[in-house]
């Protein structure tokens, strides 16, 4: 039994590397129907991929069989996670990408009828490990696409994160926090963190939150609210939440949240004035048109 | 062992932590700063904890207690200079030291316990608090 086994694994590996250069015209041309994508990669490339493909191919089936998870595979396997994350950047579908591992099976098929004609049995046998092995490939090389998409928005997540706090003054003393999108624990600590260093480096006495871009408050959301209120208190500065949609003032009211000790404003040009007020400022509008007026009198 | 120094200005206790607090130096200046404020008849207390970096639930509270018991005394106490990541942390243990009037640096807390001491500067932070008592 463990050498009919032997032979059948053996018999795949020696049939692809026999066919090898015939295998490698016919897949590709068998891509240049199904999936080429002449505008995202070169020619040469795509050639150079598949011949590398192959010969990696011939040899970890020769040693291993159908078994892709043994460590024969290996190289084969860094070979497909590359070739994944290179056609996630350069803008490739899943199926495309996929279709690179599907679209060889013809081809080795066609190499296996030649090779045993004679034999049905035998054919049919090998069919069945060649199929085996290629979907075992192609479901690798969508995990590996998979896995470097949901890096890459894994990255930008981060990367939006440190844009979406930003901490602006608006006059001395004053600082302003304009909070866009929704809030959630990881955001609120930074948002929190950057608002207190810049309270202590700017020497603030006042900050306002500006909600008008959160387009929703629950009650985790408020929670993180009145924590940084109360942060920023104990530091010795002033908070003032502005820009309360009218829809937002009646969940918090229904969720019962109580933010009776944090002073809330309707509009950012509210909260301002009442921090210009704190900070003993006074807005004076220069009259110069009723005196004008009175000398023409 | 060591002590942390109160310094009387004028009317005021001065109190700057410079040393990491353990919960025995808590306790000795719990008692040091009461017994000074009423030998000295002081007014108000000014804690300058800029270079604490460290804070845990027993400090959070014991902030809470000297300000308590200052106002008992008749002193009103001001906390200044906190640094960003010990408020997040007393806010994450819970503890908002409601009683305690804060401010951001030594001068603006020396301002606000003038201002209290008036019993004028109705812009001042917590006055509500002050009046009340």
């Amino acid at each position: 039994m463990a050498t009919t086994l032997n032979q059948k694994t053996s018999g795949l590996g020696s049939i692809i590397s026999r066919h090898k250069e015939q295998i490698l015209s016919e897949w590709l041309r068998e891509m240049g129907g199904a999936a080429r994508r002449s505008d995202l990669i070169k020619e040469s490339e795509l050639q150079s991929q598949c011949s590398r493909f192959i010969g990696l191919l011939a040899d970890a089936t020769g040693q291993a069989g159908t078994m892709v998870q043994s460590s024969a595979y290996d190289p084969l396997r860094d070979l497909l996670t590359d070739i994944s994350k290179s056609r996630a950047v350069q803008g490739f579908t899943a199926r495309e990408t996929a279709v690179f591992v599907f679209s060889i099976k013809r081809p080795i098929f066609t190499a296996i009828r030649e090779e045993l004609s004679k034999d049905p049995t035998a054919m049919a046998e090998e069919m069945w490990n060649a199929t085996e092995l290629l979907d075992g490939l192609g479901l690798y090389t969508t995990d590996a696409y998979l896995k470097s998409r949901e890096e890459t928005i894994h990255r930008q997540q981060e990367e939006m994160l440190e844009l979406s706090t930003p901490v602006v003054k608006l006059w001395e003393g004053i600082l302003a926090l304009p909070l866009i999108g929704t809030l959630d624990s990881a955001r609120t600590q930074v948002v929190m963190e950057s608002l207190l260093e810049a309270i202590v480096r700017t020497n603030s006495q006042v900050a306002i939150i500006d909600i008008t871009g959160v387009p929703t408050v629950d009650t985790v959301v408020a929670q993180h609210l009145i924590k940084t209120v109360t942060a920023a208190r104990l530091m010795g500065a002033d908070c003032i939440i502005s820009g309360v949609r009218p829809q937002i003032a009646q969940t918090i009211v229904h969720l019962g949240i109580n933010l009776l000790d944090v002073t809330t404003k309707a509009t950012l040009s509210d909260a301002f004035a009442l921090a210009i007020k704190k900070s003993g400022f006074t807005f004076v509008r220069p009259e110069k048109k009723k005196n004008k007026e009175q000398e023409e009198d | 062992m060591e002590k942390i120094p109160i310094l009387r200005m004028g009317e005021f206790l001065l109190v700057t932590i410079q040393v990491d607090m353990h919960d025995r130096l808590a306790m000795t200046l719990q008692d040091d700063l009461t017994k000074r404020i009423s030998e000295t008849n002081a007014h108000g207390v000014l804690i300058d904890i800029s270079t604490l970096e460290i804070v845990d639930s027993f400090i959070g509270r014991m902030l809470g207690n000297i300000a308590a018991m200052s106002r008992v005394l008749d002193a009103r106490t001001v906390v200044v200079g906190m640094q960003p990541a010990v408020a997040i942390t007393l806010v994450e243990l819970g503890m908002s030291l409601p009683g305690v009037r804060t401010a951001l640096n030594v001068d603006a807390g020396m301002k606000l316990l003038r201002e209290s001491l008036n019993g004028h500067g109705e812009n001042g932070q917590g006055q509500s608090d002050g009046r009340r008592l």
